[in-house]
């Protein structure tokens, strides 16, 4: 392996397909939407190549910057959310025999195969009255009659925590299951209690994973734009869902793309943003 | 939107299936048209789902027998999205099918992009009898569009919920029935700015103004407390409806009549100021070299008798006058009605789309 940096083409070479591949499958769909942003939308009609900044004005308005923030404040709940219940999971399943993990890990994968359109149906009825679970809790006797749970705030955050967990146990599992189990039983040896090692060893070992599957979490919840209207109402419906509208609805590209560049370009900086932050910590 | 896809396909009706309708444009462009022309065949866009499922059962093989003219029918995502595929493919000289089945918004969008080829009336004997209302026109007077099919949008109930009908559209204000109703999310397909002019304003002419438009947008946000769902996707609320979690709401006359006839306990009125009257038409792609085959298509579809089979099969409103078809009174009830329909203005949804949406969004998310 050479350890210095790499100089000649040859050397180079390991990294070119993937960097061709970002350059066809990401730089250059971002450098069109980028273009159809200023284009000239056609009342009625379509668009016009052009250079004008009047998408992006009619985005910079209190309402979209509502919508804005609460996309970003849904995305970045989803996942804590994910994470807080991800990451304890994960430990738990990397201690199991070898045999219950497997079948832990093909069953998350089975709902990976689970479109968007399922999840979301199936938690509509889950949290309906006619058909609920507050059916079995009236049944119980705790209710006094079945009440219906969706769609609300809680419906939403339920479905796109149920359809972010997977990615988030996939992403914690190698790093988790690689976490040398001598640090927990130092700690535990000093008189540590199990939750304590946990919190004081563990979690602060696994620092980095835990901000890179946030992150993750986060840009896939930030894409959602089928459970927020299947489970959420009007006010939750996200920045991605009046994307859709004006792409798919409106025909308004122009203004679909300065949307969506608006909400690329906030993504990645606050990715930067938590990266140069964990770096900072670092050193 | 894929929302209505792999669910049952009979309540996919309008659904936009812009998976399958994208699929089908990228297979269509790719084939050489050359081979089309010289076999006679016609690639017809209708709207995925149910209607391109009746249409191939009842509607294609009768018409290729009668005129040996092939079909190939392809599947389109309602509305707008399929407009967009047809304006690029015509760019670059492809016609992903070469008569469509469009909505009058995007009839109106696609005309002020001049997509569609002129009709020739001479070659359309048929046509005169579509009803004048269902003649789309470019302004200097050529035939852009024929009515292709039209369907009612009513008020619709849970019959456990509701033992009596609502008489009137005024019953989606009524504060009693709050957190029942279920409404299409769109201000382009919901038509209720058009409801509430008819309403509470004596008709549509008090849309006219921008005055008259904010007083309906002003009414509309009073009915927002009864609101439940906004829909875009139209199996998520036929399923609420039909179990009465969602148990009022606007939706398809002749859909909801199939879902009582097969036991559910919902039913459809016509309230008192007029179902909503939508239709589709048919519309003939600039970059379509069969134009010839295209007006036989079309003039074929003019025909009473079939209008009375889509009636009848597929369950929508004849695009002629009721006396030329020999529709018994059930048959027509089940799909149409005498009282003065509410017609949608879909000139304000071309010329102020941009504004009404941003009203219309504001009015349901703010």
């Amino acid at each position: 392996m050479i350890r210095r940096a790499p100089r000649s083409l040859g050397e180079h070479a390991p990294i070119l397909f993937p960097a061709l591949m970002l350059v066809v499958f990401f730089v250059i769909p971002f450098g069109l939407m980028i273009a159809v942003s200023v284009a000239r939308r056609i009342p009625g009609g379509f668009y016009e190549p052009d250079l004008v900044f009047a998408n992006y004005e009619r985005f910079l308005s209190a309402f979209f910057g509502g919508v804005l923030s609460f996309s970003l404040e849904l995305a970045a709940l989803v996942a804590v959310v994910a994470v807080g219940i991800g990451f304890p999971f994960t430990y738990r399943l990397a201690r199991l025999p070898r045999a219950a993990q497997v079948r832990w890990l093909v069953f998350l994968l089975s709902i990976l195969s689970l479109s968007e359109v399922i999840i979301g149906f199936a938690w509509s009825t889950l949290l309906s009255r006619t058909a609920g679970i507050t059916n079995l809790l009236v049944a119980v006797g705790l209710m006094a009659e079945p009440q219906s749970l969706s769609p609300s705030f809680g419906a939403l955050l339920a479905g796109m925590v149920y359809q972010a967990f997977p990615y988030t146990v996939l992403v914690l599992y190698p790093a988790l299951a690689r976490l040398d189990p001598a640090l927990v039983e130092a700690s535990r040896t000093l008189g540590a209690s199990p939750l304590k090692a946990f919190f004081t060893v563990v979690v602060p070992a696994q620092r980095n994973t835990i901000v890179a599957t946030l992150i993750m979490a986060f840009v896939f919840a930030l894409g959602s734009y089928l459970l927020p209207q299947l489970l959420g109402r009007p006010q939750h419906w996200t920045l991605s869902v009046l994307i859709t509208d004006q792409a798919i609805y409106q025909s308004n590209m122009p203004f679909a793309a300065a949307m969506a560049v608006f909400l690329v370009l906030v993504s990645l900086a606050l990715v930067g943003l938590s990266l140069l932050f964990g770096r900072k910590e670092e050193a | 939107m894929a929302i209505g896809a792999g669910l049952d396909r009979r309540l996919g009706r309008r659904t936009v299936l812009a998976g399958a309708g994208a699929a089908a444009a990228v297979g269509a462009v790719g084939f050489p048209s050359i081979v089309r022309a010289q076999s006679k065949s016609l690639k017809v866009g209708v709207y995925g789902g149910y209607f391109k499922d009746s249409f191939d059962k009842h509607i294609f093989p009768d018409f290729t027998k009668a005129t040996g003219i092939a079909v190939e029918a392809v599947a389109e995502p309602t509305g707008e999205a399929w407009l967009i595929q047809l304006e690029q493919a015509a760019r670059a000289k492809q016609a992903p099918a070469d008569v469509s089945m469009m909505s009058q918004v995007a009839m109106l969008k696609g005309m002020a992009a001049e997509l569609w080829a002129p009709l020739d009336p001479a070659k359309l004997p048929n046509a005169a009898k579509v009803k004048p209302a269902l003649m789309n026109k470019y302004p200097d007077g050529r035939l852009s569009g024929i009515g292709a099919v039209s369907w009612y949008i009513t008020l619709v109930t849970n019959t456990k919920s509701y033992p009596q009908p609502p008489e009137s559209w005024a019953a989606l204000w009524d504060p009693a029935n709050k957190d029942k109703l279920g409404l299409l999310a769109l201000v382009s397909n919901s038509f209720l700015l058009d409801v509430t002019a008819a309403t509470f304003f004596g008709g549509s002419k008090h849309l006219d103004s921008e005055q008259g438009q904010l007083e309906c947008f002003k009414k509309l946000a009073e009915l927002k407390n009864n609101v439940k769902l906004w829909y875009r996707d139209e199996a998520q609320f036929e399923a609420a409806l039909k179990s009465g979690e969602v148990p009022m709401g606007q939706y398809y006359h002749d859909v909801t009549g199939l879902a009582a006839a097969d036991g559910h306990p919902v039913r459809s009125t016509f309230p008192k100021e007029g179902g909503i009257l939508d239709s589709g038409s048919w519309a003939v792609s600039k970059a379509s070299k069969a134009g010839d085959l295209a007006h036989v298509f079309i003039d074929y579809m003019c025909q009473p008798q079939i209008q009375a089979l889509l009636s009848r099969k597929v369950g929508t409103s004849p695009t002629i006058d009721r006396s030329a078809t020999d529709l018994t009174d059930k048959e027509f009830a089940a799909v149409s009605s005498d009282l003065a329909p509410i017609v949608p203005r879909y000139d304000l949804y071309v010329s102020k789309a941009d504004w009404l949406n941003q009203k219309w969004t504001e009015m349901i998310v703010g």
